[in-house]
């Protein structure tokens, strides 16, 4: 069972509320179930979100924070519309897959984290998204032999791409971006700053 | 009572009657068969000019009336007539809506209505009009037996109406269980414009409120309150109760009353039954209760564990400590008013240090009342952890305690360390001893019944009441020691007429419940004083001025009456023979149905007046193939299920005739042995349910009908007859479907085992 003293404490909760967007709704969760019965996806994770903010509330922190849950959430809001308490529950999963993030607690190999990690690197580059290159290293991101299997398996639609003009073949040298890229890091810079800020005060 | 009977019958011909009977046939029937010298047709007599016919006739002394038309639960108002008696023919529910409109049913169409007809016209000459007695004179005084919240409220809500009150406490001031509440459950909901949130104005717990009612009630000067006092001697009957009130330094006062009312609230579970939860093992492991009482004394002081005095910084709340088991020693059922008073409790922690840790294992967190879903979750906004699970030990640890659970949600077994734990315990009805405990040694069948009845009657609690009652000192006892009568249908009623039971002593309740209790039993005890005087019956038949006559010469004292009157209505004179208390009678009949000399009637219902029903039933010949069925139903619920079975045009077969009778608990043995002989196929009784939630308007009523007929076997062996002839049903008002079903099973079995031998 290993240390016990931290069982159903507040800490984590509070830690919460503290860092995680939306966070402080986590307390009202009545357990219904709703949210978890709703989720198209839920039964494939290993915590469905009204388990998520039990454990919260139960002082799992390692639990939570390493689970592969709030990172598998597609965003369709079906648990929104539903929780008769009105919980936010998307963004609470999203707000802890960023502090897990943050904290370096992504769990290996986690597809989405990568992916999410590869659309940002290719996005804050030029200011535009490079399909080309995106899906490139999307496809050879386990590896030469998955990515040339999975090159070919997609390579249809690739074409049709490139045909109706979706994809352009010259992208993958260069490629197109803003104009004043210059400015755009700037501003990137400028809002990583804030948010660090941000991060650094406690909040109220 | 009118010396003369003047008889006239009346014949309605609208709502289709005409079309579907030969009414000139049933006229015919009326006046030479039922010797109603007068009977007039009218085209819709609950119309005003119908209703004014029969006014117009009453007014020329008219006295007896014979309605045939609709059903007597019909049309009630436009036909009520005082200080007349009136039978009434059932041929439209009773007869066309129950049969179909084809040529090949007409023949048997019109003769059930014939026989109703004739049935309503014997009837009627064995009804006597029923004068009040004047046995009582209005008495408005009214007697709270207990000085907690409950009976505070029933005190200042009868005075209120106008009627006095003496309320009686047995200590030394008002408040009882409730005087040590530190704060109370909220009685209002959120605002309804407070929406979802984790930041909203959500109601809190609130100053409970027990001194200030206190206050009002020492200040009523229609209140008289009797301080360390207890009832030594009760006696009487509504409209005049005579209680000795005695004090505990040994004076007494006699005071008369209208009706009473018992508020003696409830005990607290003894939680020495709980030792895995190291109750009595720690003084840092409490029931709420005592805690209760430790934030009452602390005033908003930091709250510190008793073993140590250090403040403390965890706590856990066991809900259902002791309830909703079924292990020895626990409480089988929910007190309902743990789990908000647990809530409230722990947000006394969180008033002083937001920091605290507060952790509430529940099983099922039920919040009754307005406030209860808001207060919920005000407790989950002020960072009360709630948690789905089952606590099965608190042990020490060197720090603290250690509670240990089954966490239902995350599905594993787990425990947390707290500095205190508080067990939600439930509450025990504050009653007397069982009236009907020394039966049950008696009536007991096996030696293990009979042992634990002896135990029960061994441990029973010192009487509150002391009813001077032939049935015992006290007020009759439902599930698990709770007075009631039902908990749905007839609230605050008991087995004991003019006796209310309100609060936590009828069924387990928090404060806001009591309160709306009290308010309701001292409306009931109003009624009850208000009926005494009038001498007429309360719940179920209110209004009702008849009551037991009895022929006195005739009486052989075998006690029958006495013990089954479910209302202890009758005592013994020094003779021994019965002693009608009217007043504490409900007119169920149930005493005339159970004397075997036949001496106990009503002036509107007797022995006589069903049989010359029965009687009057026109019986086809063995080879007609037209078998009769007597039909006994319960006016209450299986008649009216009859009805309106027949007006959702379900069909009934043509062989049944349906006597409502007031109970089952009147139907006398004489009825059905009568009724054999005198040629009936098959005979059904249809009462209500008898179990424990019974839903009998006389509680027993039914109980005590079907232990006497087991007994009729042997008049069918005797007579050579079938068993399967006589079935007893029981018949809730909503069987619109199962209870012309089971008239029609019977038909089908006489069909089978053939007609009664008996016939004329
Ligand atoms: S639907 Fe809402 S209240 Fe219900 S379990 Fe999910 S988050 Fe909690
Ligand atoms: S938004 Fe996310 S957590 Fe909510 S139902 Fe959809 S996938 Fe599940
Ligand atoms: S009618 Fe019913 S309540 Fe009245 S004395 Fe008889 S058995 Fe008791
Ligand atoms: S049941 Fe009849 S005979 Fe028996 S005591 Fe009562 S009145 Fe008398």
């Amino acid at each position: 069972m290993g240390d016990m003293s931290k069982n159903y404490r507040l800490n984590f909760l509070k830690e919460v509320e503290a860092n995680v967007e939306e966070g402080e709704w986590v307390k009202m969760c009545m357990q219904c179930g709703v949210c978890s019965g709703s989720c198209p996806l839920g039964k494939f994770w290993n915590h469905p979100p009204q388990e998520i903010f039990m454990m919260i509330r139960a002082g799992k922190r390692e639990e939570v924070l390493t689970s592969n849950a709030m990172w598998m959430c597609t965003s369709c809001y079906n648990c929104i519309v539903r929780c008769p308490r009105e919980l936010p529950i998307t963004h609470i999963m999203h707000g802890l897959a960023h502090y897990a993030k943050r904290l370096g607690l992504i769990p290996q190999q986690q597809p989405t984290a990568k992916f999410a990690q590869l659309f940002w690197n290719n996005l804050s580059n030029k200011g535009r998204v490079n399909e080309l290159k995106l899906g490139v290293k999307l496809y050879f991101m386990n590896g030469i032999g998955e990515g040339f299997k999975t090159s070919l398996k997609m390579k249809d639609i690739g074409m049709g791409m490139m045909k109706t003009k979706r994809m352009n073949p010259l992208e993958i040298v260069g490629g197109h971006g803003l104009e004043d890229i210059k400015g755009f890091q700037a501003m990137l810079k400028k809002a990583q700053e804030l948010e660090d800020q941000r991060i650094a005060t406690p909040r109220p | 009572m009118a010396a003369e009977k003047k008889l006239v019958g009346y014949l309605c011909t609208g709502c289709g009657i005409s079309e579907r009977l030969n009414v000139n046939q049933l006229q015919t029937i009326a006046v030479r068969e039922g010797k109603i010298p007068e009977v007039k047709q009218h085209a819709r007599l609950c119309a005003p000019d119908g209703v004014q016919m029969i006014a117009d006739d009453i007014a020329a002394g008219a006295t007896h009336l014979m309605l045939a038309g609709c059903s007597r639960r019909s049309k009630v108002e436009a036909f009520s007539f005082p200080n007349v008696a009136i039978s009434r023919a059932n041929l439209r529910e009773g007869v066309i809506w129950a049969r179909p409109n084809t040529p090949d049913n007409q023949e048997t169409t019109q003769e059930m209505a014939n026989d109703y007809v004739r049935m309503a016209c014997a009837e009627l000459r064995y009804l006597n009009i029923p004068s009040p007695s004047g046995e009582q004179k209005l008495n408005k005084n009214i007697l709270v037996v207990g000085g907690g919240v409950t009976g505070m409220t029933a005190a200042l809500e009868t005075a209120a109406a106008g009627y006095p009150v003496h309320l009686v406490c047995d200590e030394a001031e008002l408040g009882g269980v409730w005087k040590n509440l530190y704060k109370r459950v909220p009685f209002r909901a959120a605002a309804s414009a407070v929406p979802n949130g984790y930041d909203v104005d959500l109601p809190q717990p609130e100053e409970p409120g027990i001194t200030e009612m206190s206050a009002q009630v020492l200040a009523n000067p229609l209140i008289t309150v009797h301080f360390n006092a207890q009832l030594s001697k009760t006696s009487g009957a509504p409209g005049r109760f005579a209680a000795d009130i005695t004090n505990t330094a040994g004076a007494t006062v006699t005071e008369n009353f209208g009706a009473i009312i018992q508020a003696s609230d409830f005990k607290e579970y003894d939680a020495n039954q709980l030792p895995e939860f190291a109750y009595g093992k720690t003084p840092d492991v409490m029931t709420n209760f005592e805690l209760e009482r430790l934030a009452k004394a602390a005033n908003g002081a930091p709250l510190k564990r008793p073993s140590d005095g250090k403040i403390v910084e965890s706590v856990a709340f066991i809900q259902c400590a002791g309830q909703r088991s079924e292990q020895n020693g626990h409480l089988p059922y929910c007190s309902g008013f743990c789990c908000t008073e647990s809530i409230k409790q722990a947000l006394y922690f969180k008033a002083q240090n937001p920091d605290c840790d507060t952790t509430i294992l529940f099983d099922d967190l039920r919040t009754p009342g307005a406030a209860g879903e808001d207060f919920y979750r005000c407790g989950q906004q002020e960072m009360v952890t709630f948690s789905k699970g089952k606590a099965s030990a608190v042990v020490k640890n060197s720090a603290g305690l250690t509670v240990k659970f089954q966490d239902l949600i995350l599905n594993e077994a787990t425990e947390l360390n707290c500095d205190l734990v508080v067990l939600a315990t439930g509450q025990i009805p504050n009653n007397g001893p069982d009236p009907y405990a020394q039966l049950a040694v008696d009536e007991a069948e096996t030696e293990e019944e009979k042992e634990a009845a002896r135990i029960k009657l061994e441990v029973a609690p010192p009487s509150i009441l002391n009813l001077d009652y032939r049935q015992g000192t006290d007020l009759p006892q439902l599930k698990h020691g709770f007075l009631d009568s039902h908990f749905i249908c007839f609230p605050y009623e008991t087995r004991r007429t003019g006796i209310y039971a309100a609060g936590p002593v009828r069924r387990p309740m928090d404060m806001k419940q009591a309160m709306d209790d009290a308010v309701g039993a001292a409306m009931k005890a109003i009624q009850a004083a208000e009926s005494a005087a009038n001498s007429a019956a309360v719940h179920p038949r209110v209004g009702d001025l008849s009551y037991p006559v009895f022929r006195k010469e005739g009486c052989t004292q075998c006690k029958r009456c006495t013990v089954e009157c479910p209302f202890g209505a009758i005592n013994e004179d020094e003779n021994r023979y019965p002693v009608f208390n009217e007043s504490r009678c409900r007119r169920c009949g149930t005493c005339m149905g159970a004397c075997p000399v036949r001496v106990i009637s009503f002036e509107n219902y007797s022995i006589d007046s069903v049989n010359q029903q029965i009687k009057a039933v026109d019986i086809p010949d063995e080879f007609s193939e037209k078998p009769r069925i007597l039909v006994l139903a319960c006016e209450n619920d299986a008649y009216p299920a009859l009805d309106m079975a027949a007006q959702a045009g379900i069909e009934t077969t043509p062989f049944a005739r349906v006597v409502p009778v007031r109970c089952l608990g009147s139907v006398s043995l004489s009825w059905i042995t009568d009724s054999l002989s005198s040629g009936y196929d098959g005979i059904v009784l249809m009462g209500c349910r008898r179990d424990e939630d019974y839903q009998c308007h006389f509680v027993r009523g039914s109980a005590i009908a079907a232990e006497r007929l087991s007994k009729v076997g042997d008049t069918l062996t005797q007579l050579n007859l079938e068993p399967e002839r006589i079935v007893v049903h029981e018949v809730a008002i909503t069987d619109l479907e199962r209870a012309p079903r089971l008239l029609n099973e019977m038909a089908q079995n006489i069909e089978k085992i053939g007609m009664s031998p008996f016939k004329f």
